[in-house]
């Protein structure tokens, strides 16, 4: 006699219990506190909050601790959060010239006003694994300059563009569609794209950076400058008539400076790439910056070679990584209906294929 | 079913059916606008659900914009009620609308499901949700949307026939077995989901209304009640709906869309039906199959629980 | 246009053309172009690259938008319409009825995923074809027509020659009965045996079926085997027009001279 299976859901509660037991691990180890996460694991919680798009450290610790540090697990949890929240009103844009940078450089001057600020950067240091973390030690402290002022640190581009030597950018008052409220329609314009792009996958977008560097859209870019600090948010309050302050947010904003383009009637000029980020996020911001510019081609004249980082519609059709693991890890789902329907047409045709060779139908007369 | 374990904050923390009023109302326009124009993909702003893409998102937000605190909803996937993901969409809306749930078709008001349509006919005032993966029929000869969509608008299909052509010049027939085309009313070529061809007439001339949500790819399409769904086809090469050619073990229903279950490693096999609602009520009825153990009353139910 | 389009005798042209303007930013792709084409007639397009022959078959084709002028197409129902002025639908419904198009290189043009009996078959099934045996018995008398051996119909295109290629190209565009046929280099990348067994074809499918073509080419034998008049054209403009054998034969631009006697050695 046969019973169907049943008892999905006691499965499904059982498998969460374990779920949480493993979380948590061998319970005579100290358990993880947020503020931890939040302090000591901070590009992962940056990583979060800028796939998630919501700035929150806290909630991204908590994301990254329930998700038993899975980053696209919690981005998820962000995400899924985000949606249920609350929409007071737009803020002001912000301001990154204004930004308090604790980094900034640029590639493509030796030296400007504002100075190259290094910044806390993994860069030059050499990767060795350094086992006196291992044993536990008092950090060290980092040296401080007694009455050093963070002078004004202008855009490098604005250098460039006040000679005519950038392509300039096109101003606008117009308030930018929003991807989280409005289907994503194609072709999409430029601020479109650059905020799927900043939510979207880190890994994706490195690659498809990486792909242009390698010739597929090729773009010459130099880093113009990068920036990681903290701007100001500001919100206009209608009743108040001005604006106030909400908090302020760090921000890593990327410019290349790219191959110039001209023509008999316009003089040569250099084009730029943009990326901006939640947190403290540079290789995502470059990245960025890389593919909106391969992204440009139409808007600049430029031949569409075919290269993917060209291809609007596949990078924002692909670059989100909670629709892409949702759609990937839904093939674990039952198919068995789909299935069954192969099966019987498989069946027949082979069926139908034997008869025509007069081969003996072997094992499936035997069914 | 048992009564979930549930704390009144769980539910109040959020809005009824989870979603907040204004992202239902955009829903509902989507809604009413793919009902306006059947079978045509409206695009929508999905929401991120707390489920992952791929697993319903599209369903879950039609089925919350659809639901109102006296419905009595029911969830399939792959025809059964219990299947661990039917299991999961069902308790979401447990907690977060606090509706009435059943197994039984006729008495649910909305019925959400993935790859099957219920084999016992719905009524006027039935509501069927449909989960979809991949909305755009034509995606797998076009991948490219903006193309896509001027197909649609300028009724260019010569390529989906050209697909099925294909299919019988290799196989001597059209071998395409589920997620099968339509063309509704004679305008819009319509993706079913992913459900076998052998519901694809169960969708036309139907008095339920039928609404399919793709959240990831963000589109809504609708089917008004009664409304004309062909399933694509050649004069010659007419339209099937096929199925294993056996009785359901379980209830002896001939007409039945079936499961093949594996009973051994010896090659021992038996076909259930796969709407698991429908072959239980055919039980109790005193529908007996060859393989069902002799006594009539059978311990499946689970409602009584 | 007016005095065109209300004129009801049979002496209409299939094809007015008139001022043709179009360029790219500062660069013109071509201007001033004037002719009409008569039903049944060939009309050769040469110049050299960059002449702009192939930005004005574009224009007329549809694949590009013009900047001005009219192109006049004598539709069997329609009458004689601007078809610059088309609705996206009109036109695609005219492409895959009354007119053709064979491009220079045959992947252009075919479905290389699909196989030749499909090829041939969409342009049926696009316009409304529904019963599968039809379709088939129809390309496989395309296939004999175009002399692709019949037991090939289910073998796609990647597995052709170039000059096979070609032809199922030819059939999979003549298969629905068109009127008029845009050519673009037809023979353009194949061996010489190859294009001549290709003109004769297609000299016989065009006299056979009274098509009206256009073609561009910069190889003045294929216009000599095809056409009954010819345009030739530098700079974007047309510098001399008239019947190919007296153009060929007593070129009157200096230009044309040039290119007859540097290039025609037939």
């Amino acid at each position: 006699m046969y019973v169907a299976v049943k008892g999905g859901e006691r499965a499904i509660e059982n498998a969460h219990a374990w779920l949480a037991e493993e979380r948590r691990g061998d319970p005579s180890v100290p358990e993880l506190a947020l503020d931890q996460i939040r302090e000591q694991l901070k590009l992962a919680v940056n990583r979060v909050m800028a796939e998630g798009s919501l700035y929150d450290p806290d909630l991204a610790a908590l994301a990254i601790k329930q998700s038993r540090g899975d980053l696209i697990e919690s981005i998820f949890l962000m995400r899924a959060y985000r949606t249920t929240l609350p929409r007071f009103g737009v803020s002001r844009p912000v301001d990154t010239a204004a930004m308090a940078c604790i980094r900034r450089i640029s590639a493509t001057f030796k030296d400007l006003p504002g100075g190259q600020i290094l910044g806390p950067t993994f860069d030059y240091t050499h990767r060795l694994l350094d086992f006196a973390l291992a044993a536990e030690g008092e950090a060290p402290r980092a040296p401080i300059t007694e009455g050093a002022e963070p002078a004004a640190v202008p855009h490098v581009t604005e250098f460039l563009n006040r000679d005519g030597l950038i392509q300039e950018e096109p101003h606008s008052d117009e308030t930018p569609g929003d991807l989280t409220r409005n289907p994503l329609e194609l072709p999409a314009n430029r601020p479109l794209r650059l905020q799927a792009l900043a939510r979207g996958d880190e890994g994706f977008v490195l690659s498809l950076a990486y792909s242009t560097q390698r010739g597929y859209g090729r773009t010459h870019a130099f880093v113009g400058e990068l920036r990681i600090g903290l701007v100001a948010v500001e919100y206009d309050v209608p009743e108040l008539g001005f604006a106030i302050h909400l908090a302020d947010i760090e921000l890593t904003e990327c410019e290349t400076v790219n191959q110039f383009k001209g023509s008999r009637s316009e003089p040569p000029q250099f084009t730029r790439g943009y990326g901006l980020v939640l947190g403290q996020s540079e290789r995502k911001s470059i990245s960025m910056s890389l593919v909106d510019r391969a992204l440009r081609w139409r808007e600049l004249g430029e031949d569409y070679i075919g290269a993917p980082a060209q291809d609007e519609e596949f990078v924002l059709s692909h670059c989100d990584n909670i629709q892409a693991t949702g759609f990937l890890e839904h093939i674990k789902l039952p198919h068995y209906v789909d299935f069954q329907a192969e099966l019987e047409l498989v069946r027949r045709l082979r069926a139908e294929a034997l008869e025509l060779t007069g081969a003996p139908a072997m094992k499936e007369a035997a069914e | 079913m048992t009564a979930i374990a549930q704390t009144p904050t769980e539910t109040d923390a959020y809005n009824f059916a989870y979603l907040d009023e204004q992202t239902k109302r955009m829903i509902r326009r989507a809604i009413l606008k793919g009902v306006a124009i059947p079978g045509y993909q409206v695009p929508f702003a999905s929401r991120e659900m707390p489920m992952p893409y791929g697993w319903g998102t599209g369903g879950v937000q039609v089925t919350a914009a659809c639901l109102v605190p006296e419905d009595r909803l029911k969830v399939i996937d792959q025809g059964a009620d219990d299947t661990t993901n039917a299991v999961s969409i069902r308790r979401f809306f447990q907690r977060t609308a606090g509706v009435a749930v059943t197994e039984n078709t006729p008495e649910a008001t909305v019925i959400q499901t993935r790859h099957r349509i219920p084999e016992t006919p719905l009524t006027e005032g039935q509501i069927l949700v449909y989960q979809v993966p991949i909305p755009e029929p034509l995606r797998f000869l076009e991948p490219r949307e903006t193309e896509t969509r001027r197909m649609h608008a300028l009724e260019d299909y010569g390529l989906m026939h050209v697909k099925l052509y294909e299919d019988i010049a290799r196989h001597g027939q059209i071998a395409t077995s589920y997620d099968y085309p339509v063309k509704v009313e004679g305008r819009y070529v319509m993706d079913p989901s992913p459900i076998p061809k052998f519901d694809n007439p169960k969708m036309s001339d139907n008095a339920a209304i039928q609404l399919f949500g793709a959240g990831r790819e963000q589109r809504i399409y609708a089917l008004p009640p009664y409304t004309k769904v062909v399933s694509l086809d050649f004069e010659d090469h007419p339209f099937v709906a096929s199925k294993a050619d056996h009785p359901c073990g379980l209830c002896g229903s001939t007409d039945s869309y079936l499961d093949e279950v594996i009973m051994d490693d010896q090659g021992g096999r038996m076909f259930v039906c796969s709407d698991t609602n429908y072959c239980s009520t055919r039980r109790e009825a005193g529908h007996i199959g060859a393989m069902a153990a002799p006594a009539p009353a059978q311990p499946q139910e689970r409602r009584a629980e | 246009m007016n005095a065109l389009a209300q004129t009801p005798t049979p002496e209409v042209p299939l094809l007015a053309v008139r001022d043709l303007h179009k360029s790219y930013g500062a660069r013109i792709g071509c201007t001033d172009v004037s002719f009409d084409l008569w039903p049944g007639e060939v009309m050769g397009i040469v110049g050299e690259s960059g002449s702009g022959k192939s930005t004005l078959l574009s224009c007329l084709a549809g694949h590009l938008t013009a900047d001005a002028g009219q192109v006049i197409y004598d539709g069997r129902t329609t009458g004689p319409r601007d078809v610059l002025t088309l609705s996206e639908p009109e036109r695609r419904m005219l492409n895959r009825t009354e007119w053709a198009y064979v491009h220079q290189n045959p992947r252009d043009g075919l479905r290389m995923g699909v196989s030749a009996g499909g090829n041939v078959g969409e342009r049926l099934m696009a316009v409304g074809a529904r019963h599968y045996g039809a379709i088939r018995s129809t390309a496989s008398d395309w296939l004999g027509r175009v002399e692709i051996d019949a037991n090939r119909i289910d073998d796609r295109p990647s597995a052709f020659s170039g000059g096979m290629q070609q032809r199922l190209q030819i059939a999979r565009n003549l298969v629905t009965g068109p009127r008029l046929i845009f050519m673009d280099e037809p023979t353009g990348g194949l061996d010489v045996s190859v294009q001549a067994r290709l003109l004769d074809l297609l000299r016989g499918l065009v006299r056979e079926m009274g098509l009206s073509a256009i073609i561009v080419t910069h190889d003045l034998a294929v216009v000599r085997l095809l056409a009954d008049r010819l345009m030739v054209m530098k700079s974007g403009r047309v510098i001399e027009q008239g019947l190919t054998d007296q153009v060929l034969d007593d070129p009157q631009h200096a230009y044309t001279q040039l290119l007859v006697s540097s290039v025609l050695q037939v």
